[in-house]
């Protein structure tokens, strides 16, 4: 009789510890979140996080986002919070969300934690993050197969790399993020997304994702083809020597305009839009 | 120091009436402040009935606008306090390198960050204001350690420069090795009230009324010292053992204050000034003056700052050096018409 109650008791202390293992979520803080209940007022303030939650089906559970959020174009009328590093705290609380999503590089994390708000930091920076972030964010949703969209960017990517000629594998890429001028290196998700199509990158991985490059570098390295934001492209036959590179000269110059740039930048669902881009950039140059 | 009694009583008399003008000044800015922000005065009204006015109310605009006039008074006092030090009305709070030590301490937890499980989960627990606490302090104790301790002002003014060159030369070089570090430094770098809650007022609060007791007490020494170091040598204060403690203070204050709030620009090098402006005092009261005058001056822009284009924010750092150069600018003007500067 003792026996047969104490493993009554044994298998509800089970069932009790069972499904507890699997009601929270580690993120990218090392913070333990819980996942219950599925949350219904969502704020997002990072765009690539706000660009998966609808991405992954859940777009009108958003009801606030920061003011670089833009994707899509459902996101423009949501009242905006101010930005990933300036926050506006008050503004997030009257919307009263049930989970706020940010980088980890956001300074309000735990401020919203202190005035009780469920508050996930996930901080996509390559593939393999994003892989991460994305099924994170479908077992916060309580969507069940987040790993169906990441498998249809995988496969996006895979068949922008196959649109490409053989003339174009190979060829030097030199893709500048900023004027500064930063880089995309092959350690950073641009990279590797040049580095799936078959592109060689003339920044290597020994100098980081986004290193601060000399613009020298890019002079000596002559690159076959540069890739660059609209708006550092102005001006850049003008910095000195630069004119006399091949790329420059032959006009191997792939202008990305801001909405461009945008998908470019976002380590999130837009990834295999940005590579079909890219590729697309190579194959005007090399057809 | 054989001033008319008259005289006396008259400049007794307007340290009260300028004094208690701040006191009212502070208290109708801290009530306003409670009603200014991205709902405007509408949440105010609805305290009683809406737990989510409350909640804006009490737990993010009270501890906001009471920390943003606790961290200028941190700053007011610091000003004073280095000035009097320094016998130099250009010396501010950041002087012997606790600014760029507290931005190199964020930039190295940020950096740090996410680099290595084990240091995000210490970094996560202590927070990046601890870091920037214990940079601003690290900097001071290096440069008392370049100069080899508190007795040459000059020495000191000279060692607390070079630290904080070499330091804000380090971090940069972190944020170069990083630029994903940039945009969260930037922030800091501009200063914000956006996220103090209550226990960052209660660490502001502690840290107050211990360094404005301490600088209260020591005042003495910054008179003497205004006579120059050998007459206050003559006057037999014990200017080693006061210089060490006003150099503790400074830390004290501004390492609190920087650490809550970010690197906000020129509360501590107005706020002297401002209260200069009005009235002439000794140092016992004018440490306490301009403490108070930094503590409406950064109450004030932060209370503009988020009223001006609400529901966005402007940093609060734009606005404490437009108020107060503005301000300053225009006493220098004024003045320059009687014939002194300031």
């Amino acid at each position: 009789m003792t026996r047969a109650l104490a493993l009554c008791v044994l298998a509800l202390a089970l069932a009790l510890c069972l499904p507890a293992r699997a009601v929270e979520l580690v993120d990218d803080r090392g913070v333990s979140v819980r996942l219950v209940p599925v949350p219904r007022r969502i704020v997002s303030v990072l765009p690539s996080l706000t660009e998966m939650v609808c991405a992954l089906g859940r777009c009108q559970r958003l009801v606030g986002v920061d003011r670089y959020s833009n994707y899509p174009d459902s996101v423009r009328s949501l009242p905006k919070v101010g930005g990933g590093l300036d926050p506006n705290i008050e503004a997030i609380v009257a919307l009263q969300p049930d989970l706020v999503l940010l980088a980890t590089s956001s300074p309000a994390a735990d401020r919203l934690q202190a005035l009780g708000i469920r508050v996930v930091a996930l901080e996509p920076k390559n593939y393999a993050d994003v892989q991460r972030v994305l099924e994170r964010v479908g077992l916060l949703l309580g969507v069940p197969d987040a790993q169906r969209l990441w498998r249809e960017i995988d496969a996006g990517v895979a068949a922008a790399a196959l649109t490409l000629p053989p003339r174009a594998k190979g060829a030097r890429v030199y893709f500048e993020v900023n004027s500064a001028p930063y880089a995309a290196g092959e350690a950073s998700f641009i990279g590797e997304t040049l580095t799936r199509l078959g592109a060689a990158n003339i920044v290597s991985r020994a100098l980081g994702p986004f290193p601060k490059i000399n613009p020298e570098f890019v002079v000596r390295a002559d690159p076959d083809v540069i890739m660059v934001g609209d708006a550092s492209f102005t001006g850049m036959a003008q910095r000195p020597g630069w004119a006399g590179m091949r790329a420059i000269q032959a006009g191997r110059v792939c202008a990305f305009t801001p909405a461009e740039s945008d998908v470019m930048v976002r380590p999130g669902p837009r990834m295999a839009e940005a590579a079909r881009s890219m590729a697309q950039c190579l194959r005007r140059h090399f057809p | 120091m054989t001033a008319p009694s008259s005289w006396r009583a008259a400049r007794w008399h307007r340290v009260g009436w300028v004094t208690s003008a701040l006191l009212l000044l502070s208290l109708s800015l801290l009530l306003l402040a409670l009603g200014v922000g991205s709902t405007g005065f509408a949440s105010v009204w609805q305290v009683g009935n809406d737990p989510v006015a409350y909640q804006i109310v009490w737990d993010i605009r009270a501890p906001r606008a009471l920390g943003a006039w606790l961290a200028g008074a941190l700053l007011g006092l610091a000003g004073a306090v280095a000035q009097g030090l320094f016998r130099n009305p250009l010396a501010d709070p950041y002087l012997l390198g606790s600014a760029s030590g507290a931005a190199l301490g964020v930039a190295l937890a940020l950096a740090l960050l996410g680099s290595t499980p084990f240091a995000t989960e210490w970094l996560v627990r202590l927070g990046i204001t601890t870091a920037a606490f214990a940079g601003a302090v690290a900097a001071v104790l290096l440069t008392l350690l370049l100069a080899r301790g508190v007795q040459h002002t000059l020495r000191l003014l000279l060692a607390g420069v070079v630290v904080g060159v070499v330091l804000s030369a380090i971090s940069s070089l972190i944020m170069m090795l990083h630029p994903e570090v940039m945009l969260s430094m930037q922030a800091f770098l501009l200063g914000s009230t956006s996220f103090v809650g209550w226990s960052a007022c209660g660490l502001m609060a502690a840290a107050w009324l211990l360094s404005t007791l301490v600088a209260w007490m020591l005042a003495r020494g910054l008179d003497g010292l205004s006579l120059g170091e050998a007459t206050a040598a003559s006057l037999g204060l014990p200017l080693p053992q006061m210089r060490a403690a006003l150099v503790a203070v400074l830390a004290l204050a501004t390492g609190t204050a920087v650490a809550q709030t970010g690197l906000i620009a020129f509360v501590g090098l107005a706020a002297p000034h401002l209260v200069r402006s009005v009235v002439k005092t000794t140092h016992r009261y004018f440490v306490v003056m301009s403490s108070l005058m930094g503590a409406v001056l950064l109450l004030a822009a932060d209370t503009l700052a988020r009223a001006l284009l609400a529901p966005q924010e402007l940093p609060v750092g734009v606005l404490t050096a437009v108020l107060g150069g503005g301000y300053l600018l225009w006493l220098m003007r004024r003045r320059s018409h009687t014939g002194s500067v300031l």
